[in-house]
């Protein structure tokens, strides 16, 4: 329903940008829209209107893929803009068209506990001791999920003689702790805040900070483990539909900003890491530093990480298979 | 002919098939349609099935014979594909087996009664229809986990709602009620209350009025609202992924994994699975049809 409302009110390209999302960056966008008008007005420019959608980032992709004509995607994960990119809408070198693998903000993975830390949770070997119950979502249908499952897999594989076998022994006990799998990283968040299930959530940096910040203030704290995954949420014009429109410039300029100080801020704000270094000092009391491995570093790239892991007969569903 | 004998030649022609008494020669004539717009009726009828249901569904059906049978083989046998089958066709027979017998009593007492607030107990059926699935879900969690209202005084006795299949069965209780009330009230309404006293008066205690005087009566009712209910429940997807916990082999349903399979762009698979579903229930559906038949024929005779 909402994605036809969307495609019948995408008018001219004059006017209007249709940025196509993932679910936690809602409140951030509305902040950038406005800044981003903002910006155009000093400039004498006319104000635009720009359309967001958001959704689970693999169904936003298939939602692109299908039709819904979005100028420019900003997703959980490059696996997903690389789907819409196989399909021809998207140029397959799209990541190196813009500054840091076209991640103008960054997060990581991070653990959310209860007020107090009553487990004693510090780091990863805590996550798999017998009294302590983990949430998180399901990776298979959940992006922040994958993000979560390969963090742990990646600290694993740096452990003193760590490889393949020794990451799966360790992701086969710690999915032995998880009680139950939502199918999206906020359907996790309330399960472990509202439904006040599990000791542990393995949470997005950015929905910890909001957690534990804003929604419920003192109820919860931040542990960060030794070593995270560098979670990169990447942004790209989808070129097939922009030049369709006519709306390159507009979307390039739009992109651009996020990458401005003012985008780089409000990024922060909203308790994503900025790439912009002066900026990222700045809010450097938010963001402790913390060891972040890259995907492609661990795992060669998305592709191979998601058939490794996630597709079918991967090593997830092996280990469920096992249990 | 006259309208006794056209009346007359309309029962016959709904006899049984084991009706031996010889067809009757007016019947051979075809009668001309009492009502007009046959054709228009018939072309819309088959316009509008065709583009809502007929081609969605042999669009699923087509999509999924690009999957080649060595595909199809491993979707019938994977382990994971099999459990939730299991947990779908199982939770949902559950809970439409019980809503029938909670339907009935609802819908007896709805009839049979006149209740203080009668009309907001009868507007309260309608509402699992009304309520988006998803806050159904997300409320049922709410008030069956281990702190919530009721999941506090279960948890005592140490029963497990949420994030186990029980925790499906009554998102699907509470899914399918309406179904099973909703047919059976209006038949129960129209039940001839003389008959019954007639009965009482020849000697029937309560149990014989209600086993062979209601029960027959809104048995073919009793059925639809069961296979609503049921066929609801097996594709029921919004209000059960938020209480079933979703743990593979124990908790995960089958249009979750669909939904996991379209996830990774694996529409082929993602259909085939559709398919297997349709023809399961298709199968099931057609067996409480058949059962439906012969209990009318039983009755009959």
């Amino acid at each position: 329903m909402v994605l036809v409302a969307l495609s019948f009110t995408a008018v001219s390209a004059e006017t209007a940008l249709l940025n196509v999302s993932y679910d936690p960056t809602r409140e951030f966008y509305e902040d950038l829209n406005r800044a981003f008008n903002a910006n155009r007005a000093t400039q004498g420019l006319s104000t635009l209107r720009i359309k967001q959608s958001h959704g689970g980032s693999g169904k936003q992709a298939r939602a692109v893929i299908d039709g819904l004509p979005a100028d420019v995607v900003s997703l959980a994960l490059a696996y997903d803009i690389d789907a819409i990119a196989k399909r021809g809408l998207i140029a397959h070198d799209w990541q190196s068209k813009l500054p840091h693998n076209a991640t103008p903000y960054s997060s990581t993975i991070v653990f959310l506990v209860r007020a107090g830390n009553p487990k004693k949770i510090q780091d990863w070997p805590d996550l798999i001791r017998a009294d302590v119950k983990v949430i998180t979502p399901n990776p298979k249908t959940s992006g922040g999920a994958r993000w979560n499952y390969l963090a742990a897999w990646a600290w694993a594989l740096q452990q003193p003689n760590g490889n393949a076998a020794s990451a799966r022994a360790y992701l086969s006990k710690l999915l032995a702790n998880v009680p139950q799998l939502d199918t999206g990283a906020r359907a996790a968040t309330l399960t472990f805040v509202q439904r006040r299930l599990g000791d542990v959530l393995l949470a997005w940096e950015n929905e910890a900070l909001l957690v534990s910040r804003k929604l419920e203030p003192g109820k919860f704290e931040i542990v960060m483990p030794s070593v995270s995954i560098l979670a990169e949420p990447p942004v790209a014009l989808v070129d097939k539909i922009v030049d369709k429109r006519g709306s390159r410039a507009l979307a390039e300029s739009y992109l651009n900003f996020l990458y401005s100080e003012t985008g780089q801020r409000l990024a922060a704000k909203h308790y994503f890491r900025p790439s912009h270094e002066q900026i990222a000092a700045e809010f450097s009391g938010q963001f402790p530093p913390l060891k972040r491995t890259s995907i492609n570093a661990a795992f060669g790239n998305w592709a191979n990480a998601q058939r490794e892991h996630f597709d079918d007969g991967g090593s997830f569903d092996q280990i469920s298979d096992a249990q | 002919m006259t309208v006794a004998a056209l009346t007359k030649s309309a029962m016959r022609s709904n006899a049984p098939a084991g009706d031996l008494s010889p067809p009757d020669p007016l019947l051979r004539q075809r009668p001309s349609r009492v009502l007009p717009g046959f054709r228009l009726a018939l072309f819309c009828t088959g316009l509008y099935l065709a583009i809502l249901v007929l081609v969605p569904l042999s669009a699923v059906l087509f999509k999924s014979l690009s999957l080649p049978p060595d595909g199809w083989w491993q979707l019938v046998t994977h382990v994971r594909v099999l459990s939730a089958l299991k947990v779908s066709f199982g939770t949902a027979l559950i809970a439409a087996f019980a809503n029938l017998f909670v339907g009935t009593l609802l819908a007896w007492v709805l009839v049979r009664y006149r209740l203080p607030g009668h009309r907001f107990w009868d507007a309260l059926i309608d509402l699992p229809f009304a309520l988006p699935t998803a806050v159904a879900g997300i409320a049922l969690t709410a008030v069956y986990a281990a702190d919530g209202t009721v999941g506090r005084y279960l948890q005592t006795l140490g029963i497990d709602v949420v994030y186990t299949p029980l925790g499906i069965v009554v998102a699907l209780l509470f899914i399918g009620l309406p179904f099973v009330v909703r047919t059976v009230q209006p038949v129960l309404a129209d039940l001839d209350a003389a008959v019954e006293e007639a009965a009482a008066s020849l000697g029937a205690n309560r149990w014989q009025i209600f086993w062979r005087i209601v029960l027959p009566a809104i048995r073919p009712a009793l059925l639809t609202g069961f296979a609503l209910a049921f066929a609801r429940g097996v594709g029921e997807y919004g209000s059960v992924i938020f209480i079933a916990g979703n743990v593979p082999k124990v908790s995960e349903i089958a249009p979750l994994l669909i939904y996991i399979k379209l996830e990774q762009y694996d529409y082929a698979g993602a259909t085939a699975l559709a398919v297997l579903m349709l023809l399961l229930s298709f199968v099931l559906l057609l067996l409480i049809n058949q059962q439906q038949r012969r209990l009318n024929r039983y009755q009959r005779s």
